[in-house]
């Protein structure tokens, strides 16, 4: 494989390090799990500090990582919105409206709320898609962790995968929860630490803030120079949070509007997703007194805020350098898999001996690889096939650097290669495992207990010892953990299924926050009202899919499939307008069928669980400065100070 | 009482940045090899302010250890009364 990285043993032994210590807190933490609740929820006995950074690792996964420097380069610093639109003030809100119901109600999950507030189906609809949903992702992300190791490293694919999965079963079958939420902790130190100086070298390299923000303002005027995008835009595009997008969706590279922003996802999808989600609002959970749950969100608000920095400033600082050619630097091609150059081997050879000309030879070997590639280089392969000058591992180099097509989510690593020196390499490397793996090990444990807590007890085995149930936790730890490494080959080899499943829980997904605010701030939501206005905007954001269609797709997995009623200017808005409209109907639809139907839950009943039936909370006992409500206005107000600094 | 996290962290993070301090002063010759991170001897710098990040968390840790020893000292054990 072209480009890989040799580590050396200061690598190895950093390496080894971490893994070593994740296991060590595993088996440390192992005579702390004596009851189902110590594993499945940390005996919620955690500070407020741990819980905090641990709710903001769960949702870094190195997909995420990964991901973000990839928009900082196709974006610039607009990305920053999934931060400071997309996040905070979910966040503030959550812990400063939503965390007294789930903590204060003694739900040990998210879907059981929805049972305690409405009733089982409800939690059944809720537990079986997130369980679902959460085995899928970790298998995602432990595929594309294997994957990675196998291209950068020459690690066997197989062998990363088990030996990853099994370091995590170790520690989370001993330690449960708190293992997880340790780790996380542990990889959130990493990352920072981890990152940092490959940020520094790259922004000292670029020649500092100024001269980035200069060269991106030409990489907006020319972005088919890094074959961004073939539009062109207003030199600020990519460096602006803000006016751009009020120019409307044609005047920034993201292609969306201000509605599908702020409300789609700044509103809709970011609430949906920090509010709903058990995977980040489990670490809340684990608190261990009410205040400290509630500060959970907001302490890891303060890094959420500045995280931008880490992860999508390399994105930009990797735009500017390859824009300049600094040191013959470019965006990280594609990479071609052993299986195309089966393909595409034999395609230059025909090229070579019937002599095609250059762009008839493209044309064939770009369909074998599946991938633009460049005619000149193309050419010149050909010639030296013809004149048999070149051997078979020369070739394959040379497809491969012939590939004129940007794998964006390589950027962030080819950062790593470029400017670290072994050393830093390993703990840089460790790092990104890190995330993989703690991405797993969060998966997994909000996995076994919703199926434990919401699946098991509550329909299989119901009225069990405790000791039954945390056998059984650790069973389906086991089985959670196997699952994943089947998902994570099945989508090794299913690429276009996986992408169909990961809508279907798009769609799941996109309207749940109506059903939430309703059940959370109108006694009056009635149990029907919810169940089948989820259903109905379950069923509407599918809908909504199949009949609109971003920009310069064909009609299919993209969306379309029954009519193209409305074509939007790019994928992102597609789905910002997406959880808009599941989100309206969802909320029209239980609004309806809530006036129509009778209250099946009386208010004493709903005690501690609807806003308007549960006293306030004193915390006077508190100093003033140190409550919720005003730590989240602060936030808030940081935020809003970023947000026109960088407008 | 649960295992106080500041232990790991602080231990590994000091463990690592010792690492990488002295494989950076011990190749602070190699002009070579600090040519991608731009001359600099990151390996060394980054490795002495992981030592120190990894020494500042230990330091918390066992501090927050002695004061609970000493209040668990301070506290009259009930064991003792109901035995006699």
């Amino acid at each position: 494989m072209p480009s890989s990285i040799h580590l050396s043993i200061v690598d190895y032994s950093i390496l080894f390090l971490y893994v070593a210590f994740v296991i060590g807190i595993g088996f440390a933490l192992k005579r702390y799990m004596k009851t189902s609740a110590d594993f499945f929820m940390s005996g919620r006995s955690i500070p407020a500090w741990v819980t905090g950074l641990a709710f903001l690792s769960a949702n870094l996964g190195a997909l995420e990582l990964v991901g973000m420097a990839a928009s900082g380069a196709k974006y610039g610093i607009a990305t920053a919105h999934f931060y400071w639109v997309g996040a905070i003030p979910a966040m503030i809100f959550l812990a400063v409206f939503m965390m007294p119901f789930y903590y204060g109600s003694k739900a040990r999950s998210v879907p059981e709320y929805l049972k305690l507030r409405f009733d089982e189906r409800i939690r059944c609809f809720n537990s079986l898609s997130f369980a679902v949903m959460t085995v899928f992702a970790s298998g995602i992300s432990m595929n594309a962790l294997a994957k990675l190791l196998h291209q950068l490293l020459g690690w066997n694919y197989d062998a990363s995968l088990w030996i990853c999965s099994i370091i995590v079963l170790a520690y989370v079958l001993k330690g449960g929860l708190t293992s997880a939420i340790y780790t996380e902790v542990l990889q959130f130190f990493m990352i920072v630490l981890g990152f940092a100086p490959v940020v520094y070298l790259g922004l000292k390299d670029v020649g500092g803030w100024k001269s980035l923000t200069q060269t991106l303002s030409e990489v907006a005027t020319h972005p088919a120079k890094l074959e961004l995008t073939t539009k062109t835009f207003a030199p600020d595009a990519w460096t602006s949070a803000w006016t751009p997008l009020l120019g409307g969706a044609s005047h920034n590279p993201m292609g969306v509007d201000i509605f599908a922003m702020v409300f789609g996802l700044g509103f809709v999808l970011s609430f949906g997703y920090w509010c709903t989600n058990f995977l980040v609002v489990q670490r809340a959970m684990a608190a261990k007194n009410m205040t400290a749950a509630r500060r959970t969100p907001l302490i890891a608000a303060v890094p959420k805020m500045f995280f931008p920095i880490l992860v999508i400033l390399p994105g930009m600082i990797a735009a500017g350098l390859a824009y300049k050619g600094q040191d013959g630097y470019r965006l990280p091609p594609s990479r071609v898999t052993s299986a195309a150059y089966e393909e595409a081997i034999p395609a230059v050879q025909r090229a070579a001996a019937q002599q095609l000309d250059d762009a008839t030879a493209t044309q064939n070997v770009s369909k074998a690889l599946r991938m633009k590639v460049s005619p000149e280089k193309i050419g010149a392969i050909v010639k030296d096939v013809r004149s048999k000058t070149i051997s078979e591992e020369d070739l394959k180099t040379k497809l491969q650097a012939a590939v004129s097509e940007t794998d964006y989510d390589g950027v962030i690593l080819s950062l790593v290669q470029k400017y670290c020196p072994s050393g830093l390499l390993g703990l840089a490397l460790t790092a990104l495992l890190a995330s993989f793996m703690s991405g797993m090990a969060g998966n997994v444990t909000a996995f076994n207990t919703v199926w434990t807590y919401d699946l098991y007890q509550a329909y299989l085995a119901p009225n069990k010892s405790d000791a039954h149930y945390m056998g059984m936790g650790r069973i389906i730890t086991v089985i959670g953990i196997l699952l994943s490494i089947a998902c994570a080959y099945f989508a090794s080899h299913y690429n276009n299924a996986m992408d169909i499943i990961q809508l279907v829980f798009g769609f799941v997904n996109a309207p749940l926050f109506a059903t939430f605010v309703l059940g959370m701030f109108w006694k009056r939501t009635t149990a029907h009202g919810a169940f089948f206005g989820l259903l109905g905007g379950t069923a509407s954001s599918a809908l909504f899919h199949a009949t609109t269609l971003a920009a310069g797709n064909a009609p299919g997995i993209k969306g379309g499939y029954l009519a193209v009623l409305w074509v939007l200017p790019s994928e992102m808005a597609q789905n910002f307008w997406l959880a808009s409209f599941a989100f309206a109907v969802c909320f029209t639809l239980t609004l309806c069928i809530t006036l129509v139907t009778k209250r099946t839950k009386s208010d004493s009943e709903l005690q501690g669980l609807v806003y308007s039936l549960t006293p306030k909370l004193k915390d006077e006992e508190s100093a003033w400065f140190t409550r919720p409500a005003f730590l989240g206005i602060l936030l808030l107000i940081c935020c809003v100070v970023l947000n026109f600094l960088f407008w | 009482m649960n295992l106080d996290i500041r232990l790991p962290i602080g231990a590994m993070f000091s463990l690592i940045g010792a690492i990488l301090a002295i494989s950076g002063f011990l190749t602070n010759s190699n002009t070579e090899m600090y040519r991608p991170s731009l001359g600099i001897n990151v390996n060394l710098w980054w490795g002495l302010v992981l030592f120190l990040f990894g020494a500042v968390m230990l330091a918390f840790a066992l501090r927050a250890k002695r004061i609970a020893a000493k209040d668990l000292a301070n506290t009259p054990k009930p064991s003792h009364t109901s035995v006699r």
